[in-house]
């Protein structure tokens, strides 16, 4: 008797430690190494990358960027109409999409036009409730003009908005793809209105994405689980944990034990010894972004063409790439990348040719070369590995020519005010997209409205015709004349040479062998709604 | 003892302005404020620039900013973060226990380990184990934790596969801080494996953090106890026919550990700032990775009031060492 007891309860032991194991292999969980801590769980209120994908599993907005590239795609609106003139967008929203929810908040309703009114009066109107709530600094917002934009948000039924702009700006349907244009719950945040607890929305999200919020840890987890009343594709994965890692060799180490299958940011020094392992693979495309050298066009002598385009021609750019890029860089010849719609592949860029350089200087009148600083950004960035090690290069290439170039730093602050205000002669900075637009990249950086002192035309170049092109395009809504008019504008910079292009980096994720459909976003967002583990 | 204690806690009082007035001074003499780092290259429009700081006070005179500031914190309130619009003390709760819980493993580890190698290497002078251990004391405490810590990590977690990699606990555990201290925590949650998890992850980092602390305590201990094996009443306690040990662990030690409670009180302070380092190779999520991204982003109200909080800990630590001290050697109460 005992003894029969005594395997029946073995059995049982056997049999639920078996159930538990199979339950634990079938949860299927992915963890992501992340980079950094998020600010908080709000894409509206902070601009930084870390804080975006921190965002990305909960939050959803009117329109997205098809996974993989930058091109729009319906989301939380079906579908939209741009009237004649381009100054209304009307959106018809998606019926039946369900809010989430958690231990404060039961949602009575579906997703619908009183959310979008609030999540852009929480932005743009002072007497919003939520205007103030955490910090209420809607950097986004105001970058992309939309307190000049918008003239109006209505709302035409339970599920049709219509948004009525100043003037029509074509590029306000990529920006309505951007995190901060992120749709919150109304109802959510009327009731810890009511309970006195409003900054919780910024905690505690609730969205309608693929995965819901469980819990943050401050600076070490992140956890989500997927959301089973999701609109769209069921994700494959049922939980999602963000195990932040500041150090790249410490995430490495991590996707290399398993402890993690997804890292961001490598650093450029391991991608051999993570090309070389059996167990990881690696994705890699251009980043949507420019590292460049602006010449002061209103500073002597670069504002005579000839010395920029003799600046052009000195400067070996394959040495810069093979020293400093090693291999995770792209050369570039114009001011986006070629991921980009509109991108001028006809552009023939500046041969390497010292000789012919000096010529040209010669011509301009300047023979014995001259003097200038040339400004190294003093931190990383995501365009410019190591923009002191690029300055000496480019020292030693001037000096071929006779040009004697002074390097000069300052601390990061300091350095973009500086370059902003036009101290410099020469200097290094660049620039990261924002929504896949070239609007994005010709109006801030090469626009005459940037070129003011404190704008970010840091070449502070205004040439009229090719200000006139890009404003045109702006306001177009046919995207075929759009980009003619774009290819037309890197004309004119090419023959102008107010920049010299230095290269677009090309961004890397290593992950392990097992994990699938991963899809880089040319947005550098961290994506996992359609990720699966084999 | 009273006026002694009232003496050394009136001694704090002063240090505490000087703490706040030097953390204020220096994060103020680094350019660039809140609004500016966060701006990129996008920059930021002067216009909504100037109206960023006016909300945040940075606008004000610089004395104006440290009087607001003095006054807040006189009347308890550390302010609220710019970044995260959490409050400084909560933040600072939440993070608090994890520095601890790693700093007290390390210092245990520390004694653990170096005080019987000092107490070996003193009582085996000259001999070749004394010159190892010695030259390894030196190496020990000089050694650059990043470089350390990384090492560690390679060899253990990466090529061996002992130890995990980073963080607190494996990621599968969820265990709810109800003290904060994972140890502990883990230990009374319903997941079987988490606190065997919690203990591996504290290996690395305690090792890491511990090794300079331990390579002081055991050039401290050996000292401390040549000088000691030297004196009269060791020379009696040998000639009174008292074995090895009974002479070196009883009589000897007793009171070589005097000035080694001292060091060890000492270390405390250089603990905290070792753990900054060893808290962000490993994603250790405590004060000393929060204050370094509080750096990075210039998040004054939060590097003003965690240094703070830190430069109180090691005043209460130091005052503690005092009163023990005090206590053994009645020479010092005056």
């Amino acid at each position: 008797m005992s003894k029969n007891t005594l395997a029946a309860a073995c059995a049982l032991l056997l049999l639920t430690g078996a159930g538990v194991g199979a339950g634990a292999a079938q949860a299927k969980t992915l963890v992501y190494c992340s980079e950094g801590s998020p600010e908080n769980f709000n894409p509206m209120i902070n601009t930084t990358g870390t804080t975006f994908d921190a965002n990305r599993p909960v939050y959803q907005r009117l329109i997205a960027f098809k996974p993989g590239t930058t091109e729009l795609e319906p989301s939380l609106a079906e579908r939209w109409e741009v009237s004649e003139d381009g100054k209304t967008i009307t959106f018809h929203l998606r019926q039946g999409v369900k809010w989430q929810s958690n231990s404060r908040f039961k949602p009575t309703r579906d997703f619908d036009a009183d959310d979008v009114l609030f999540s852009f009066d929480r932005q743009w109107k002072d007497d919003n409730p939520y205007h103030k709530v955490s910090g209420g600094g809607y950097d986004y917002f105001n970058d992309m003009s939309f307190p000049k934009m918008l003239a109006a948000i209505d709302k035409l039924d339970d599920h049709t908005v219509r948004f009525t702009l100043n003037y029509p700006q074509t590029p306000f349907l990529a920006d309505m793809a951007m995190e901060f244009a992120a749709i919150q719950s109304k109802e959510y945040a009327d009731a810890l209105l009511k309970a006195g607890k409003p900054e919780l929305i910024d905690q505690e999200p609730i969205g309608t994405g693929p995965f819901e919020f469980v819990v943050y840890q401050k600076d070490a987890t992140i956890r989500y689980r997927a959301f089973k009343d999701y609109w769209g594709p069921k994700p494959k994965l049922d939980a999602l944990v963000f195990a932040i890692t500041k150090d790249p060799s410490v995430r490495l180490a991590k996707l290399r034990a398993d402890e993690c299958q997804v890292m961001p940011y490598p650093n450029p020094a391991d991608l051999p010894a993570i090309r070389a392992d059996a167990n990881l693979q690696m994705l890699q495309q251009p980043g949507l972004n420019i590292g460049y050298l602006a010449f002061n066009t209103q500073k002597k002598p670069f504002d005579d063409k000839r010395v920029r385009i003799a600046l052009n021609m000195a400067i070996d750019k394959k040495a810069i790439l093979d020293a400093v890029y090693q291999g995770a860089g792209t050369p570039a010849k114009n001011l986006i990348p070629p991921t980009m719609w509109s991108y001028d592949n006809d552009i023939q860029d500046f041969k390497y040719d010292p000789d012919a350089a000096k010529k040209l200087l010669a011509e301009a009148g300047l023979p014995d070369g001259f003097e200038t600083d040339l400004w190294a950004m003093p931190v990383q960035r995501p365009y410019n590995p190591d923009a002191r090690r690029i300055a000496e290069l480019m020292q030693a290439d001037l000096a071929k020519i006779g040009v004697k170039a002074r390097i000069v730093s300052f601390e990061w602050g300091e350095y973009r005010k500086r370059v902003q205000q036009g101290e410099h002669q020469m200097a290094q900075l660049g620039w990261t997209g924002d929504n896949g637009d070239p609007d994005n990249f010709f109006v801030p950086l090469a626009g005459c409205a940037a070129a003011r002192s404190g704008g970010g035309n840091s070449a502070k170049w205004c040439n009229q015709q090719f200000d006139d092109i890009v404003n045109k395009a702006a306001t177009l809504i046919d995207q075929k004349a759009r980009a003619q008019l774009y290819m037309q504008a890197q004309v004119i910079m090419h023959e102008e040479a107010p920049f010299y292009f230095i290269a677009h980096s090309v961004v890397f994720m290593p992950m392990r062998k097992n994990v699938t459909g991963y899809m880089m976003s040319p947005l550098g967002a961290h994506d996992f709604s359609n990720v699966d583990l084999q | 003892m009273l006026r002694f204690l009232l003496r050394r806690i009136g001694l704090i009082i002063p240090t505490f302005v000087g703490v706040t007035l030097l953390t204020f001074a220096m994060i103020h003499l680094v350019p660039g404020d809140p609004v500016e780092v966060r701006s990129g290259e996008h920059g930021i429009a002067p216009e909504r620039l100037a109206i960023l700081r006016h909300e945040m006070g940075l606008d004000q005179p610089l004395w104006k900013q440290f009087l607001h500031y003095e006054g807040q914190v006189a009347s308890g309130d550390l302010g609220t973060s710019v970044v995260t619009q959490d409050s400084v003390w909560t933040e600072f709760i939440q993070l608090f226990p994890a520095t601890v819980e790693l700093s007290v493993c390390a210092i245990l580890f520390a004694i653990a380990v170096g005080l019987p190698l000092g107490v070996i290497a003193a009582a085996k002078r000259g001999t070749g184990f004394d010159y190892t251990l010695m030259g390894a004391s030196v190496t020990g405490a000089s050694m650059p934790i990043f470089w350390w810590g990384l090492m560690m990590i390679l060899v253990f977690s990466v090529a061996l596969g002992w130890t995990p990699v980073s963080g607190r606990i494996s990621d599968q555990f969820y265990v709810q801080p109800i003290t904060g201290f994972m140890l502990i925590d883990s230990w009374f949650s319903d997941d079987a494996g988490a606190f065997r998890s919690a203990a591996s992850h504290l290996i690395l980092p305690t090792i890491v953090l511990g090794t300079v602390p331990l390579a002081t305590v055991a050039r401290m201990t050996r000292s401390s106890m040549l000088e000691v094996l030297g004196e009269d009443y060791i020379r009696t306690a040998r000639a009174k026919g008292l074995g090895r040990f009974r002479v070196i662990g009883v009589h000897a030690l007793r009171n070589a550990l005097i000035p080694v409670v001292t060091v060890i009180g000492l270390q405390t302070g250089a603990l905290l700032g070792g753990a900054i380092l060893t808290e962000t190779i490993f994603s250790w999520p405590g004060v000393g990775h929060w204050l370094v991204e509080a750096i990075q982003r210039r998040d004054y109200p939060v590097l003003q009031g965690g240094v703070l909080l830190v430069a109180v800990l090691v005043m209460l630590v130091n005052l503690g060492v005092d009163l023990a001290y005090g206590l053994l050697n009645p020479r010092i109460r005056r």
